[in-house]
């Protein structure tokens, strides 16, 4: 018996001890601000390509044109997430960002034992109550948000426009309905240009793995490709991996998500539906440090930059001039109010 | 739905589950419980990436994720055989060590917390579905291999002896330790490929890429009464409900919710004896006396 808990700690110490490596991720400007900011990290931390890396360029670009002083925690898994930004909240900052959805609890929380400390959370999600109604953040939390269902619209009418197959699909990661919002954007843009197209959208499953699951999402794509997709949308995290795998076998086409994915499979990447997490944490910061910051939630669209899509030189040769002029059109349209875009299924 | 794609695809998903659950049976038949074969997986999918995209091959890499898995199974086997400690306890601790592993090692040689660079991998005619894959032909063979060891070889008496009744085979002169360090080794070897598998199928390695497999394919192994055929073939009913799923998904025919329940809900019932009594090697889980 104690041979078995010698052991046993033995592998959960070296496991801890494994999470919580990580590089020293302290930026520094030139003429520091006295103005503090602590920004938590999701699990994965820099390098996700996504959520972290959006975050982080944010607080870089502060560093840079605001001189802020900012500090960063990767936690590993679960109850660190709390304590980081704990930690930087009792050391007296006076911004605290926690990226990510699963910070809301932890952030409404310590919101209340941190009264005049500031606190962000990107996509904070927002509870409602029983009638229905929004229940707002406590008042010194910025609950930043994105209207994906802006941004997926127009890579849905992208999609439609560059397909000859009036068939067009979607992936999505776990069957939630902040993943809803991405396909039913999606399903708008596409009726839109095309009334008689057919949407195929699937969800690679029903637990958090299902944004882990490189394997089922190149199933998925494949058995969409093989049906006559042309291009497929994803909005599954890493499994969308396996759906830029399943364009790159078949020779077809992909849309990635969150952030520029050319990269995952040159060629092959029509665009990529992109969320300003940099843009949502300058703003949270320039805020703090502008003395102008206030609770409640700020709402990121296409009017404020903050979702958008991918047109450079690396993917004009896959989207006409004809497409791409549409597009925008519809993208003036959205920003003036005059098209409003669905964001349940 | 087309037959073809169907089995095709069916064949493709299976293969990670009937290598794991191949491994599975061998070290359970020894008496070492197998929840450890997540880990396995995912020590084997990031080796194998790592060894391909140092080397240029991918078969350097099937090498590399061999000793990945058989990296993982040595330490499962030294703290459950050599010191006794608990196999469930010793399981989990191990999957999640290889989540914390890997990470760590992703991000030292890979700079990056989610996905390895594009690595070279096996076939990729899509013409050929997958089947000019030599790993996919060796998930399909490996059931009826271990079969044959488990029930046709003196080491596979020994293995079954091991698992039933450990002083018995002692008092034969068979030594106990060796077989199950052997059968501990075999499953952390063939988990492994099932990781390699799926890692050189997507040509690279993602965050937690097995997400879960290791899982479905104990309760492949328990379905199928540690029988390494009968495993085989819940691998394979498994794999043919999830592509039921795929396939028939976009016009809700099945709830993705209830395919995904499938491998718990008949371990279940197996464990329920409603089909035929399931029972475990006499001495799986106890530490040998």
């Amino acid at each position: 018996m104690r041979k078995l808990i010698i052991v046993t700690s033995l592998l959960l110490a070296v496991h801890i001890a494994l999470l919580f490596t990580r590089r020293n991720a302290i930026a520094e400007g030139k003429e520091t601000s006295p103005v503090r900011i602590g920004i938590v990290l999701d699990v994965g931390g820099r390098g996700d390509k996504s959520f972290n890396d959006g975050a982080y360029a944010g607080a870089d670009s502060a560093t840079k044109v605001l001189g802020s002083n900012i500090r960063f925690i990767e936690p590993g898994e679960g109850a660190d997430r709390e304590a980081g930004l704990r930690l930087l909240a009792a050391e007296g900052m006076n911004l605290v960002i926690g990226v990510g959805f699963i910070f809301t609890d932890d952030l409404a929380n310590l919101a209340k034992e941190y009264p005049n400390t500031a606190f962000a959370g990107i996509d904070y999600a927002l509870a409602t109550d029983k009638n229905g109604n929004v229940i707002p953040p406590p008042p010194n939390v910025a609950a930043l948000k994105f209207r994906e269902e802006e941004g997926s619209y127009l890579v849905g009418a992208l999609a439609a426009l560059v397909s000859d197959s009036k068939k067009v699909g979607f992936v999505g990661g776990m069957d939630i309905p902040l993943i809803h919002k991405f396909e039913a954007g999606y399903r708008a843009g596409v009726k839109k240009v095309c009334p008689d197209c057919q949407v195929i959208a699937q969800y690679a499953g029903v637990t958090p793995d299902a944004f882990k699951n490189p394997g089922k999402g190149k199933e998925l794509a494949l058995s969409q490709y093989n049906q006559g997709v042309e291009v497929i949308f994803h909005a599954a995290g890493s499994t969308g991996q396996g759906v830029f795998e399943a364009a790159r076998a078949t020779n077809k086409l992909a849309i990635g998500v969150d952030s520029d994915q050319n990269d995952e499979a040159p060629g092959h990447v029509l665009t990529s539906m992109v969320k300003g997490v940099n843009t949502a944490t300058f703003d949270a910061i320039r805020r703090v440090q502008n003395h102008t910051f206030k609770g409640g939630i700020y709402s990121f669209g296409l009017k404020e930059g903050g979702v958008g899509y991918i047109y450079d030189n690396r993917n004009r040769a896959l989207i006409p001039d004809s497409a791409r002029a549409r597009v925008e059109e519809l993208k003036q349209e959205i920003i003036a109010g005059r098209i409003k875009v669905p964001s349940t299924r | 739905m087309n037959p073809f794609s169907f089995l095709t695809q069916m064949i493709r998903i299976a293969v990670p589950f009937l290598f794991a659950a191949s491994g599975g049976v061998v070290a359970e038949r020894s008496g070492i419980v197998s929840l450890t074969l997540e880990g396995f997986m995912l020590s084997g999918a990031f080796a194998a990436v790592l060894g391909t995209n140092y080397s240029g091959s991918p078969w350097v890499g099937v090498l590399c994720g061999i000793l990945g898995g058989l990296i993982f199974s040595l330490i499962h086997a030294v703290a459950t055989i050599r010191y006794r400690a608990d196999q469930v306890v010793v399981g989990v601790a191990i999957n999640l060590l290889a989540i914390g592993v890997t990470r760590f090692f992703l991000k030292l040689f890979f700079a990056s917390s989610s996905n390895s660079p594009r690595v070279a991998g096996f076939g990729g005619n899509i013409k050929a579905a997958g089947f000019d894959n030599p790993l996919l032909w060796l998930g399909v063979l490996v059931a009826p291999f271990v079969a044959f060891v488990i029930y046709k070889t003196p080491f596979g008496l020994r293995v079954r002896a091991a698992g039933e009744h450990p002083d018995a085979a002692e008092s034969v002169g068979v030594s106990v330790t060796r077989v199950r360090y052997a059968a501990v080794a075999i499953s952390g070897i063939l988990a492994g490929l099932g990781g390699v598998y799926l890692a050189l199928d997507q040509h690279q390695f993602t965050d937690q890429m097995t997400a879960g497999r290791g899982f479905i394919a104990i309760s492949a192994v328990i379905f199928g009464r540690w029988d390494p055929i009968r495993a085989a073939l819940a691998c394979l009913l498994f794999a043919a409900a999830e592509t039921l799923q795929i396939q028939l998904q976009g016009s809700h025919a099945i709830p993705s919710q209830f395919v995904e329940m499938i491998p718990y809900a008949l371990t279940i019932i197996a464990l329920a004896g409603v089909v035929g009594r399931a029972v475990p090697p006499a001495a799986l889980g106890k530490a040998e006396a």
